[in-house]
């Protein structure tokens, strides 16, 4: 029996999981069309390798990852790509990001799919095809799971499968549990497998006993086919946030894991069943990551878990559940953590786990914000056992420093402090932007110093710069002044008067600068030089043919072909073809 | 009488004889309180203080030569970090605070004449003579230093505008009362 | 879609309102025993507190331009109130508790920066401004079994009945000191609270039952999770562990520790003055040491000191050092235990 651990302060709050948890996952009609963005954030970009009007299939590759983070991204349907552009995006900034754009065709065709040989890969070559086959944790961050395999040198010792799923209204990884369970402990078994743990554990809260039993079934029956011992089911006790990662790892092992370790620097790794789920179907089927389960509940007639293709417009995902007439917003995410849509055009993307639609008597508006009476409250519900108001104070003050002395950055904003606050404060948000400011302000002063330092190194030359001309110069005019005195000297034999004292120029003015000539001259000189030079520079620019435009890849030529379109869009005249065999003129 | 003489002069001299080895034994070379005055300075070097760099700005604000206010990259938060650390008032900015913006190079246009890239500060901008001149956004610091030497006029600036990867959550504001 | 709130968009039931509702609440029993022994005057001497602190809170809100609705109906202002009003003599003229209401509402708190930024206890800080101001006013106590009508009691409180010496006997903690300082050596304490006339069972006739109300009221709100634990026992273990010791030293000299902790107010201050959050401190180790040293002043300053109860100044002198008890206790967070 494995020991529980607790955690302190968490927060129970009403968990209305029955409005959605008993109906099965159903498969979602396809939308009229599927925006795909081509990001995650700043770091997990990608390029993408088809362009508008391809025909794609389901399932194909239409973004190769960009740097270490990223992963390749796929079409969700069959169809055909009508746009590549900036849509809207499922952010609480309401910014758009580039997505490919596919209009079904209505086959849901997939491409032609193998499964991954998983008897004898080496964890390397199998955490490359996660990669390639776009898996990212499903639990709500997205982290590129091919990373969090990676333990690198350390040793993993417990695989943890995340299933709590603690916050309320959130259904999904619940009917994932209890339909799926062989499919989510197959693939648990992969990852272990993938980063050498010896023993899977699967945390569920104990609101959900359907899929405890199942998931334990499932355990079972893995257990007995393959032999191999070590996986159990344990049922957690239901708090929020027990579901978050250090609150989970905590409870099964004990473990407390601060702010700038992760988990692998204690030996326990943590993914969400969804994901175990992705990597099965990639793994065993050669699926990628092209659709998900998504509840979607509140202020609907029928509340339900839907797969949706990834990509799925989130105003033709509500239509499925028919919102009611006094619905006044659409939350992404959980009530606790997650924000209210600016607007329903952006697409459900990979980390979008459930669409509340909200209402007044649902989610009323709060209680206008009262000064802190510091009692305390935010202090004992935290779970990471920091003391909100302190952080309130010092974020009010504008003293990060201060945020930062008490640990601000390891605030996991779960929103405890905000949801037992008898002033109303909505504490996360103070918390969130003392966290963007801190950022912010470090990127500024980063690139303030290296300014600095260029600005330093550059004087430096500068003035070393000045001295060789300097020296150079000077080094001249003593060349010319001998140069002179031996002519002096030579017409010594002359009568001395004063011109030959006048002809010796001082050695000053005859290494002037040119500039220093009078200035109109100097200004109609300077004029004429310029005219020359845009003229030259022109039929340079003109002539030069470019050296690289031998043997292109397709995705070059298409970039080439896109930017001339953009050209032609702007009005300008696009680069004249020159044949490989002319000779550029300079 | 004597005796209270003697000790109050024997006072001041161990006190005096404390405080002239703590202040060469605790002597601190330079002035610190520049290079604190420089870290709250911006770095542009775009000289629009009037003074050619941040460097010797600073110097005269130590110096008591010039106002705190006269740094437009710094904004008012600059004003307010260095009326905070000199004990100084905070006064409105001199010239009028402009968003952030980074020098643009129309490249349609430019001669490849190097006058802008000896006058960037920061080296900001690649470049070589008769080659295309590009500036590197990520290390302008937008002093518009090189606008006045192009002779073609070809640099523009460009306003940074917030978009998914710098946007940043911003001061809660709940309404707590209705006014109108 | 809505643009006003913001995550997390389920809140707990919980606003200050009910927090300081129950405060009162928990104050009731206390009050009923007092309205019962001393004569319902007390129930006057709170109405006058309350009107006056939430006119005060009126004019500072307006003065100060803030919603005035949100602010007056949190109850702050009243708990403050009640506490004057428990701490000062039952009989105490009026302008007297309105000055001391108003100095708490304007100058205690509103000058400080309103809710939740007051550095000290309001009601401690108009009690400590009274007795130093009025020193006689402030010790004249009702002797316990006085007849004297309501009506009459009304009278002396706004002055139209004569205000007599003899109506005033001194309180339990009164005559110890005086008896100390009067009879030194010739007395004894035991001999001293024999004498049921004045001192009841074991703290002073009728006043035990007053502080045990407020007793049972602390342990009414601790049990709902209002406050901690920590402030109330560390007071109580302070002042005992103080008292008894001495008492153990020199029972001649010293009265027991159950009489400490029930006279005066010692019980008041243990459930509801220490436990004042926006003035006491945040962190659990810090609320022991705060308490703890609050007990021990309020003895010292009752058994050594110049006034007969000592907690109002014990209190004071204990927000002060709030900031630095609070930056030095605390506690480790998540992850980082083990490290500061």
């Amino acid at each position: 029996m494995l020991q529980l651990f607790k955690f302190k302060g968490g927060v129970k709050p009403e968990s209305h999981k029955q409005e959605s948890a008993n109906l099965p996952i159903r498969t979602a009609p396809l939308p009229t069309r599927v925006i795909i963005p081509l990001r995650l954030n700043s770091l997990t970009t990608a390029t993408p390798t088809v362009a508008v009007g391809d025909a794609v299939s389901k399932g194909q590759c239409i973004a190769s990852a960009e740097g270490r983070m990223s992963t390749g991204i796929h079409a969700s349907t069959s169809g055909q790509v009508i746009a590549i552009e900036d849509a809207p995006y499922p952010h609480p900034s309401g910014f758009s990001a580039r997505s490919v754009i596919i209009a079904p065709d209505g086959e849901d065709r997939w491409c032609e799919l193998t499964p991954f040989d998983e008897t004898n890969a080496d964890p390397q070559s199998l955490r490359d095809y996660l990669r390639s086959a776009g898996i990212v944790g499903l639990g709500g961050a997205g982290f590129p799971s091919h990373i969090k395999l990676s333990p690198g040198n350390a040793r993993i010792d417990t695989l943890i499968i995340n299933g709590a799923e603690c916050e309320p209204w959130i259904t999904c990884d619940d009917r994932l549990m209890r339909e799926r369970a062989t499919a989510i402990i197959a693939g648990a078994r992969i990852m272990r497998r993938v980063v050498g743990a010896q023993r899977i554990i699967v945390g569920i809260e104990d609101n959900k006993p359907e899929a405890i039993a199942a998931m334990q079934a499932a355990a079972a029956a893995e257990g007995k086919t393959n032999g191999e011992a070590g996986i159990s089911v344990v049922a957690v006790p239901t708090r929020y946030p027990a579901g978050g990662e250090k609150q989970l790892i905590r409870v099964l092992t004990g473990i407390e894991i601060p702010f700038g370790k992760l988990g692998f620097h204690y030996g326990v790794q943590c993914f969400n069943v969804g994901t175990a789920y992705a990597v099965h179907r990639a793994i065993a089927f050669g699926e990628p990551l092209v659709n998900r389960v998504v509840t979607l509940t509140g202020n609907v007639d029928q509340a339900g878990n839907w797969e949706v293709p990834i990509g799925m417009p989130i105003s033709e995902f509500i239509t499925l559940g028919t919102a009611k007439a006094d619905t006044d917003r659409y939350l992404m995410g959980g009530p606790m953590m997650g924000f209210s849509l600016p607007g329903i055009d952006a697409p459900l993307i990979k980390t979008s786990n459930c669409i509340i639609a909200g209402s007044p008597k649902l989610f009323p508006p709060p209680a206008p914000e009262m000064p802190c009476i510091r009692c305390g409250e935010c202090a004992k519900a935290c779970p990471i056992e920091l003391q909100p108001f302190e952080l309130y104070w010092h974020t009010r003050a504008k003293t990060f420093g201060k945020t930062q002395e008490y640990h601000i950055f390891d605030c996991i904003e779960c929103g405890c402090c905000s949801f037992v606050c008898p002033s109303r404060i909505p504490l996360v948000q103070y918390f969130r932007f003392a966290k963007s400011e801190i950022w912010a302000r470090e990127k500024e002063k980063n690139a303030a110093d290296q300014a600095k330092a260029r600005f330093e190194w550059k004087t430096a030359r500068d003035e070393r710069e000045k001295a060789e001309k300097a020296e150079k110069l000077a080094k001249a005019a003593a060349a010319q002044a001998a140069k002179k005195a031996a002519e002096a000297a030579a017409a010594a034999a002359a009568p001395a008067d004063g011109t030959a004292a006048a002809e010796i120029p001082p050695p000053a003015t005859a290494a002037l600068p040119p500039a220093a000539a009078t200035p109109v001259d100097a200004d109609a000189a300077r004029k004429a030089a310029i005219a020359a030079a845009m003229e030259r520079a022109r039929a340079q620019r003109e002539a030069a043919a470019p050296k690289n435009t031998d043997q292109l890849t397709p995705a070059q030529q298409r970039e080439i072909a896109a930017v001339d379109a953009l050209r032609q869009q702007a009005g300008i005249e696009p680069v004249p073809e020159i044949p490989a065999a002319e000779e550029p003129k300079s | 009488m004597i005796m209270s003489i003697a000790i109050m002069a024997l006072g001041a001299i161990v006190l005096g004889a404390a405080l002239g080895y703590a202040s060469i034994r605790f002597k601190v070379e330079g002035d610190p309180l520049v290079e604190k005055i420089e870290a709250i300075l911006p770095q542009t070097q775009c000289g629009q203080c009037g003074y050619p760099g941040c460097r010797p700005y600073a110097e005269a604000i130590n110096k008591g030569e010039a106002d705190i206010n006269l740094c437009p990259p710094g904004g008012m938060e600059g004003v307010a970090k260095l009326a905070d650390l000199l004990g100084r008032e905070v006064k409105p900015l001199e010239a009028e605070e402009k968003p952030k913006a980074v020098a643009f190079i129309d490249e349609q246009t430019c001669i490849g004449c190097t006058l802008c890239i000896q006058a960037c500060p920061v080296d900001a901008i690649v470049g070589a003579a008769k080659q295309m001149h590009t500036i590197v956004a990520d290390l302008c610091t937008g002093c518009e230093l090189c606008l006045p030497p192009c002779p073609v006029e070809c640099i523009t600036m460009e306003t940074l505008t917030e978009n998914l990867d710098n946007w940043k959550w911003k001061y809660p504001i709940v309404a707590i009362k209705q006014v109108a | 879609m809505s643009s006003f709130s913001t995550p997390p968009y389920l809140l707990m039931n919980a606003s200050v309102q009910r927090v300081m509702l129950q405060v009162l609440a928990a104050l009731i029993p206390g009050i009923a025993a007092y309205a019962w022994l001393f004569g319902p005057v007390i129930l006057v001497q709170l109405a006058i507190a309350t009107v006056t602190a939430l006119a005060g809170e009126a004019l500072m809100l307006k003065l100060r331009d803030k919603p005035m609705s949100l602010f007056l109906t949190d109850g702050s202002a009243v708990v403050t109130a009640w506490l004057i009003a428990l701490t000062f003599p039952p009989l105490s003229p009026w302008w007297l508790v309105v000055t001391g209401t108003l100095f708490a509402i304007v100058i205690a708190k509103h000058l400080y920066g309103g809710l939740g930024q007051n550095p000290f206890n309001p009601a401690m800080i108009a009690f400590a401004v009274c007795i130093v101001s009025f020193p006689a006013l402030m010790s004249q106590w009702p002797a316990v079994g006085l007849k004297v009508t309501f009506l009459d009691q009304i009278g002396i409180v706004f002055g139209t009945f004569p205000r007599l010496d003899a109506l005033s006997g001194a309180t339990p903690l009164d005559a110890l000191k005086t008896a100390l300082k009067l009879e030194e050596g010739q007395f004894s304490v035991a001999a001293l609270l024999a004498n049921q006339e004045l001192f009841g069972f074991f703290a002073g006739r009728g006043w035990e039952w007053v502080t045990a109300g407020y007793l049972l009221g602390g342990l009414w709100l601790w049990q709902r999770g209002i406050i901690s634990w920590h402030a109330p026992l560390s007071f109580i273990a302070g002042m005992s562990l103080l008292a008894g010791g001495l008492w153990l030293y020199n029972p001649a000299q010293f009265a027991n520790p159950l009489f400490h902790l029930f006279s005066g107010g010692a019980m008041l201050g243990a459930f509801f003055i220490v436990t004042d959050p926006v003035s006491g401190c945040t962190t659990p180790k810090g609320k022991l040491i705060f308490g703890f040293a609050a007990g021990l002043l309020a003895y010292i300053i009752r058994v050594f000191g110049g006034y007969p109860d000592g907690v109002a100044f014990a209190v004071l002198l204990m927000n002060l050092c709030v900031p630095l008890i609070d930056m030095y206790t605390q506690p480790a967070i998540f992850g980082k235990k083990g490290q500061p």
